[in-house]
This record gives structure tokens, C-alpha cells and sequence, in this order.
């Protein structure tokens, strides 16, 4: 009974905030119906949750030293979801040997202004190991919300802590966190008629930054498989554009297949036993799928236009893709058996990459008009366009697995860089990356 | 006369070894070992010659044509141009060209590597039409991944929605 109270004090605030958000919402969408431009931006609509994330302590030094970083990982992640606010750990009352001796005192968090109070410990175990527990309280109610255990490598605990900190975000906000998981993109570098581009692969939040090609040849686009540690891609090796796939554990890659033209524009199927991709033949691109087990390949368009960009529902049974044959770029939707195709984008201007959300609920896409580029989503049956962020030049969203956060690349400065950024419009951000970058993917919750 | 043709003859040659160089450092590997890494890039993409080394053919005559925005239609200078291009190639049978396809960078990637190639194909086909056999021409695009020129003004954009024909 209690539980189910306090959970609700957790969610009024949420919900508030959905409601006022989805009523600033409205007028744009019917705005957008007239087909005026309206860029949603929402920011300063949510106000973040005050946090009082304390360190999670040791019982050594080398404990402690985990602890400290687990704690600030935490703390940064939530940080950087907008939703979520660190009170300065200078108010803090209670020392966190205190709240693991006896407990919190939630009062004195409340006092201070903190709504969530997370604390943890660390405790070395055989063999390297560590022991991390932690607990989240809710202040205002009084009550345990989450408690949680792990035991993990000395090396592993950025994992631990984002684990923590997805716990932590679901507990709170009702959704799946996205916080363990790794982003696949283009790395840029040179001048721009000669640009060296790389395959790169790193954490969400840009720790763990790793090459996965060395710059020789050009690639692009790449996609993770949901279902195993690959990647697909594009690749001009020899001068033979062609779809690649690059195995994570073993770091081998290979053509997805030898075909009479480029093949381009690949991304897997929900399963991950099956590649869409695109195929130019004659100066005309057509949309097929390839089983990877049985390298049988079937055909989904057969038009002479521009067929591309095919991205499946998460169900897998209808693709989103975009195509010319209207005279003019747009979103289509289709079987994943190919056929008659259905277009959704009505507005002015051009519609491209189009990519499902996670949750089925949505398509993200690159729309050009009037020599700008928006990112924007729209429902699959082409209602409720919604435009959340502008910019010369804008392009490329892939989803975050819960369906609330998108990514893209956007101009800044003479070259590219990625930024992540609310559903909603609001909290966008650079994401850090070494050199200029491109062509995010956003991979499924890891294992 | 003829000595300061061959001067000339020597400097291009050693223009073309400089300019090879690296392509064919990471051509060696790539077909030695596969997967074997190579610190040399393979980034010779010259927007001059389009691609390694020297473009025999834009030494005679003008090696690209334009196109307008999201088209891949031959103005009448482009025809002009593949009308001498053709002449040129139908005299040198024995030798293959790659047309280029390219795009300015206001439109998205993958929808871009479409329309290179459709630019590509408009000129070979064209190419074709006059003559010049099919087996001798193949095409590639680049999308907007290869601009002749930096720069997002009219300017730029023109000089880089364009299909440069490659003779090596």
C-alpha cells in the first residue's frame, strides 16, 4: 500500500510533466497541419528532480576509489537525461559511513531540497572482485524505492554504474533507462574535399572511445545488430562501395555479399538475422532484404526512382523507407514483404532517413526545406509531425532503445558533431567526441 | 620544341608517382592480407583527377558536367561536354573510364549516394548513346562525401553537384 503511495508522489511530478509538455505539444501539431514551420522547443518546461547522490564508500582504498567513480558516473548520467539534478554534496548532512551504518535520516535530505536520495557501498570480494549495493530513497515519503546488488571486476564498474543509474531512471521516470549502452559512429577528420572518416565505437556517454578502422577506406552509416555484437556498414574498399559487417568480439569485417552494383544504406531487421539495404542497378536504387544465415536476398521495391533508407517497425512488419517516385523525397511505408507502398510525409519540403522507434510508436526523420534541416517524428501513419530541433546543417536521428532520446550529427564549426536530445525538443546536447563525428547509432540496452 | 615537350612529359610522370603513391601503398595490403592494416590512407580522392593519379582524359577536354539541384539532368553544356568526351574515348579504345557521380552537400546521405550515381549513370549513358562502348565505361557515386570545393554557398554547391569522367 505504502509502496504503491509513494510511487505515485514520484510520478505526480512526471506526470505533470507529461501533461504540460503534451499540451504544449498540441498547438504545433495543428499548426503543422497548416504547414507552418514551427520548431518545438519546450525548454525549461521540466523542472530536474533535486538528487542527493551521495558517494558510494569502501572499506580500502582501492574500494573507495570505485566507489567515487561509480558515484560520479551516476551522477552524470542522470545528469545529462535533463531530468535529474545534483544538489551541491557540500549540503549534505549525513555522512554516507552514517547512512550505511545506520541508515538514512530522510528528514535531513528533505530538509536540504533532495526529492531522491542514493547511497552505496563497496565492498572487495575474491579474486579482484567487487560487491556494489546501492539503495534509492524517495525523501518526501520515506521510503525505499530500489535496492540492488551487483558483484563485478574492478574494470567493469562504468557498467556497474550505468546500471545503477538505468535503475535508478526506471524507478523513477517508469521508463527503461538507456544508460548501458554504446554508440557506433562516423569519426571525421582532414579537410573537407579529403575526408578521413572512421569507423568509431564508445559508450553513451563517450568513455571507452575506440577506432574500429584505421581511416584507409571511406565508410559510413553504421548499424547495430539488436540482437549480437555486429555492426553493419558501409564501406568503399577497392573503390567497390558495398555493404560490410564488422564483428565486435572478434573485429573482423567482411562484405555483406558481392552484388552487380553499390549496395548502401544497410540496417538489420529487429532480429538481427536479416540486413534491409539498398542496391543501385542502372542508376536506380531498389530496397532488398538478406537472410545472413541463408544469403537468400529478396526484392521489396521495384520502381524507377529512388528507393532507400529502409528501416523496419520493431515488430518487423512494415518498413519504413524513403523514395523520389512522388518527383520529390519522401516517407513511404510499406510491407516487410515488400509491395504497395503508402506515403506519410505531407508537408512541405523533403522527408529522409526515416528510422522506427524502438517503441513502434514513431518514425524520426532529416527534413530539408527552405535551406534548412530538421530533425522531426511523426506516427507511422504520417499524423502528429513534429519538428524538435533545427540547424544548417541537421541530419541522421538514430533512437535511444527507450524510444525518448534521439541522436543526430548537426554542422558546428567547419565540421560535425553528434548531439543528444529529448523526444520532446528540449535538453539537447553535444555529445563529446575526440575528432568531428557523423552517422550515430544508438545499440540496444547491452546484455 | 620537342625537348620542352618532353620536360613536360617527365613532370607529369612524376607528378602521377607522387600522387599514386599512397593509393597504391594501401591497394598492396588491402589485396595482400585482407583485413591486414595499413597506416597509409587511401584517401587520394583528388577533386582535379577524380580519383588516383593523373586523369588522362581532362588533359584534352573538360572531364565534368554539372547538374542542378536534386537533378540529374544533362544541361546543354553537359551534353557538349560529353559529346567531346565521347570522341575522345571512341579514339582510345583501349582504355576504361569510371564516371563519377557526385552531390552537393544539402541533401542526406544515403538519398545523396542515389542521386551520384543517378548523375553518373545520366552521363554514361549518354556516353553511350554516342557511341562510346558500354564495357568501356563503369560508374561509382560519392554522394556528397567527395566535394570538388568546401564551402555552403551557391558557388560551392554548383561546382560540386557534377560527374567527372576518370581515365587512368
Amino acid at each position: 500500500m505504502r509502496g504503491t503511495r509513494h510511487m505515485k508522489n514520484w510520478m505526480k511530478k512526471f506526470l505533470l510533466i507529461a501533461i504540460v509538455l503534451a499540451s504544449s505539444l498540441s498547438p504545433l501539431a495543428s499548426r503543422e497541419a497548416k504547414a507552418e514551420l514551427k520548431v518545438d522547443i519546450t525548454r525549461g518546461v521540466t523542472e530536474p528532480i533535486p538528487m542527493a547522490i551521495t558517494t558510494f564508500i569502501g572499506s580500502d582504498g582501492g574500494s573507495n576509489n570505485v566507489g567515487q567513480q561509480i558515484s560520479s558516473v551516476v551522477t552524470a548520467d542522470l545528469e545529462r537525461s535533463g531530468l535529474f539534478r545534483q544538489l551541491n554534496p557540500a549540503s549534505f548532512i549525513q555522512p554516507p559511513q552514517d547512512i550505511a551504518a545506520s541508515g538514512p535520516k530522510l528528514p535531513d535530505w528533505k530538509t536540504i531540497g533532495a526529492q531522491g536520495l542514493v547511497a552505496g557501498t563497496v565492498t572487495p570480494v575474491d579474486g579482484g572482485r567487487y560487491r556494489v549495493e546501492f539503495r534509492l530513497w524517495d525523501t518526501l515519503v520515506g521510503n525505499q524505492m530500489a535496492g540492488l546488488a551487483f558483484t563485478t571486476t574492478g574494470d567493469n564498474w562504468r557498467r556497474i554504474a550505468h546500471k545503477i543509474a538505468d535503475v535508478i531512471y526506471n524507478r523513477i521516470t517508469g521508463e527503461t533507462g538507456y544508460f548501458d549502452t554504446r554508440i557506433v559512429y562516423i569519426s571525421e577528420s582532414g579537410p573537407v574535399t579529403k575526408r578521413v572518416k572512421r569507423l568509431a565505437i564508445m559508450d553513451q556517454d563517450g568513455a571507452n572511445h575506440k577506432f574500429l578502422t584505421d581511416g584507409s577506406d571511406l565508410v559510413l552509416t553504421p548499424r547495430f545488430n539488436p540482437a549480437a555484437q555486429e555492426i553493419t556498414f558501409m564501406s568503399f574498399r577497392n573503390k567497390r562501395p558495398r555493404v560490410y559487417l564488422y564483428n565486435l568480439e572478434t573485429g573482423q569485417q567482411r562484405m555483406m555479399g558481392e552484388f552487380p552494383g553499390m549496395t548502401f544504406a544497410p540496417r538489420f531487421t529487429p532480429d538481427g538475422r536479416s540486413v534491409i539495404f539498398s542496391l543501385i542497378r542502372g542508376g536506380n536504387s531498389d530496397i532488398f532484404v538478406m537472410d545472413l544465415a541463408s544469403r537468400k536476398v529478396v526484392q521489396l521495391t521495384n520502381h524507377p526512382s529512388i528507393n532507400t533508407g529502409g528501416s523496419h517497425s520493431p515488430d518487423g512488419r512494415q518498413i519504413a523507407f524513403e523514395s523520389d517516385r512522388s518527383g520529390k523525397q519522401q516517407i513511404y511505408v510499406m510491407s516487410s514483404g515488400g509491395g504497395e507502398a503508402k506515403r506519410i510525409s505531407f508537408g512541405d519540403g523533403r522527408y529522409g532517413t526515416p528510422v522506427w522507434s524502438p517503441r513502434g510508436d514513431l518514425i524520426a526523420f532529416t527534413k530539408m526545406l527552405g535551406g534548412q534541416f530538421y530533425i522531426g517524428v511523426m506516427r507511422p501513419d504520417g499524423s502528429g509531425e513534429r519538428l524538435i530541433s533545427q540547424a544548417y546543417h541537421i541530419e541522421g536521428p538514430t533512437w535511444a532503445p527507450n524510444g525518448r532520446v534521439l541522436m543526430y550529427f548537426k554542422k558546428t564549426g567547419a565540421g560535425y558533431k553528434m548531439y543528444s536530445i529529448d523526444l520532446t525538443g528540449f535538453n539537447e546536447r553535444q555529445v563529446a567526441t575526440p575528432l568531428d563525428a557523423s552517422d550515430p547509432a544508438w545499440s540496444p540496452l547491452l546484455p | 620544341m620537342r625537348k620542352s615537350w618532353l620536360v613536360l612529359l617527365a613532370a607529369v610522370f612524376l607528378v602521377t608517382a607522387c600522387e599514386s603513391t599512397p593509393d597504391s601503398t594501401a591497394d598492396a595490403s588491402a589485396n595482400a592480407g585482407g583485413g591486414t592494416t595499413t597506416t597509409a590512407p587511401n584517401f587520394s580522392f583528388d577533386p582535379n583527377a577524380g580519383g588516383a593519379g593523373i586523369n588522362q582524359l581532362s588533359q584534352d577536354v573538360a572531364d565534368r558536367v554539372f547538374f542542378g539541384y536534386d537533378s540529374s539532368e544533362l544541361t546543354a553544356e553537359g551534353r557538349t561536354a560529353l559529346e567531346r568526351q565521347a570522341e575522345w574515348l571512341k579514339t582510345r579504345p583501349n582504355l576504361n573510364a569510371t564516371i563519377e557521380g557526385h552531390c552537393d552537400e544539402r541533401g542526406t546521405r544515403e538519398y545523396n549516394l542515389a542521386l551520384g550515381e543517378r548523375r553518373a549513370a545520366a552521363a554514361k549513358n549518354y556516353l553511350v548513346s554516342l557511341g562510346v562502348p558500354a564495357a568501356q565505361l563503369s560508374t561509382i557515386s560519392y554522394g556528397k562525401e567527395r566535394p570538388a570545393v568546401e564551402g555552403s554557398d551557391e558557388a560551392a554547391w554548383a561546382q560540386n553537384r557534377r560527374a567527372v569522367t576518370v581515365v587512368q
